[in-house]
């Protein structure tokens, strides 16, 4: 967990994930057994973030429980893109997210991002084709996911700059969906789509939240939150504070 | 050996004066960095000539050690000074000197404990001449790839990040980030190597001819030199870039720009 012993690398980290691997399924079953103990049921088996801050943003605390979403509104700027990638760990912050329980401090980085992964309001590709961006056994699942968001397999086979922004900002988020991760982070979804797009990845969402997935997204859109049966909160000034009534 | 007299070399400066000319006929605006930089060359190999002269005099390990020291620490500095977006703090200097370092001691000391072995070990006409040659590779292979490195990692940086927000391991979302910028590096050692004796005479080969070496003596010369150059280059951008990307990241695998100004 110190500096130090990162430096060593790749082999210390794979030690790590291991472990923490372990610790997670220890959690898990620990967790079923207490299933109707007193605890409430977000600090139980959903997310609680706790005084997460940084020099930039915050404190930020609240828990959400599984299947539950939270939409962040706010102006460009306020923090929401901020404190996204803190809680994906992408930005350097102090406090502490506890996932069914367990900190995030005790999880390898990676391993912690695979259960929360973040897309951001602009996707990033590291190859030329589309297909080069997941693993071989991943390719049959992703492009099914791909065409319920409306991109067909013609643009799916091929090389990420002939697609649109809107395609892209769509298969990023298969390229998350594909982990079938507890948490999902989204920067501004559904920015660049057109409405009936808007609708396609807000149904897909709402699917995965039906099977206790947690979902907190940025977002413009002040009809999104209530679309998603969102719990709503508004950024201002780099602070959370509850979506002023309409 | 055929020793240069003064009016050879004003003879040959005579050339330089013509360049000159030709810049003030055709007003390419040449002329006065042309005489400039003549002039200092003079002024610099001359410099150096006598120091050499005095530092083989005193044939002392430590003489020839602080030398060398030196001429790393001046490569160092070029590699370090070329990138345009450069570490916050002294981190990029420290990589740069550890890598040139390494790579310079590590091949120069092979070469000197096992192929050329002068009596005594230090003797600084060849310690000297050796590391000099070396640093030159090393200071081309090491900032090719530092710029590399830190020019693609702005680049790139969606990219990277996109993987690390998605469960990916920075050593594997960077992987091809570190292998650009080492193929970059050491393109150099390896056209030099190609075009050496088809396109070039290499220089050192050039020299021990016009000393009066046996071509082919001269010739096996060059050979061991490309290879401490080839492997001086690939040590000095393998630790060049995986020092950067190190101080790229952090113990949380963050890709951490902000320690770049």
């Amino acid at each position: 967990m110190d500096r130090g012993r990162a430096v060593f690398g790749v082999r210390i980290a794979d030690g790590r994930r291991s472990r923490s691997r372990r610790l997670f399924a220890d959690g898990r079953a620990r967790l079923t057994a207490l299933s109707d103990a007193s605890a409430p049921p977000a600090a139980r088996s959903g997310l609680r973030v706790a005084s997460l801050r940084s020099a930039l943003a915050g404190p930020f605390d609240l828990s959400l429980g599984c299947g539950e979403v939270l939409a962040i509104s706010g102006a460009s700027g306020a923090g929401k893109s901020l404190f996204l990638r803190m809680l994906a760990d992408l930005d350097p912050n102090q406090g502490e997210v506890f996932l069914g329980g367990i900190p995030r401090s005790s999880m390898a980085p990676n391993a912690w991002r695979r259960k929360a992964p973040y897309v951001a309001a602009e996707s990033g590709w590291w190859a030329q084709s589309v297909p080069e961006h997941f693993a071989p056994e991943e390719r049959r699942p992703a492009l099914a996911l791909a065409e319920r968001l409306g991109v067909g397999v013609a643009q799916f086979d091929g090389p990420v700059d002939r697609l649109s922004t809107g395609e892209r900002q769509r298969l990023a988020l298969v390229r998350a969906l594909i982990l079938s991760s507890p948490v999902l982070l989204l920067d501004e979804p559904t920015g660049p789509l057109d409405p009936v797009s808007v609708r396609e990845v807000e149904a897909l969402i709402l699917e995965r939240v039906s099977e206790g997935m947690i979902v907190m997204l940025a977002s413009h859109d002040p009809a999104q939150g209530p679309r998603l049966g969102a719990r709503r909160l508004r950024m201002v000034d780099r602070r959370l504070q509850p979506e002023a009534p309409a | 050996m055929i020793a240069l007299s003064p009016t050879d070399l004003a003879l040959a400066a005579s050339l330089v004066a013509l360049d000159a000319g030709l810049s003030v006929a055709l007003r390419l605006q040449l002329h006065r960095q042309l005489i400039w930089s003549a002039t200092r060359m003079v002024v610099q190999l001359v410099a150096v000539g006598f120091l050499l002269r005095f530092i083989f005099a005193l044939n002392s390990p430590w003489a020839t050690l602080t030398i060398v020291l030196l001429m790393t620490a001046i490569a160092a500095r070029e590699v370090a000074a070329r990138p345009a977006h450069k570490f916050k703090g002294f981190a990029q200097l420290a990589i740069s000197g550890t890598a040139v370092a390494l790579a310079t001691f590590v091949t120069a000391g092979l070469a000197l404990s096992t192929a050329i072995r002068p009596h005594p070990w230090f003797d600084p006409r060849y310690a000297i001449s050796l590391a000099g040659i070396i640093l030159g590779s090393v200071l081309n292979a090491g900032s090719i790839t530092l710029d590399g490195v830190l020019g693609g990692v702005w680049r790139e940086r969606g990219a990277i990040e996109a993987r690390l927000a998605l469960g990916v391991e920075f050593k594997i979302a960077t992987r091809p980030l570190l292998r650009e910028s080492v193929r970059r590096g050491l393109l150099p050692i390896i056209n030099q190597m190609s075009a050496a004796g088809l396109i070039t005479l290499p220089g050192i080969m050039t020299g021990q001819i016009l000393a009066g070496m046996d071509p082919v003596e001269a010739v096996k010369y060059q050979i061991l030199l490309m290879f401490l150059l080839a492997g001086a280059s690939g040590v000095a951008a393998l630790t060049i870039a995986e020092l950067t990307l190190r101080g790229l990241s952090d113990d949380r695998q963050r890709l951490r720009l902000d320690r770049l100004s």
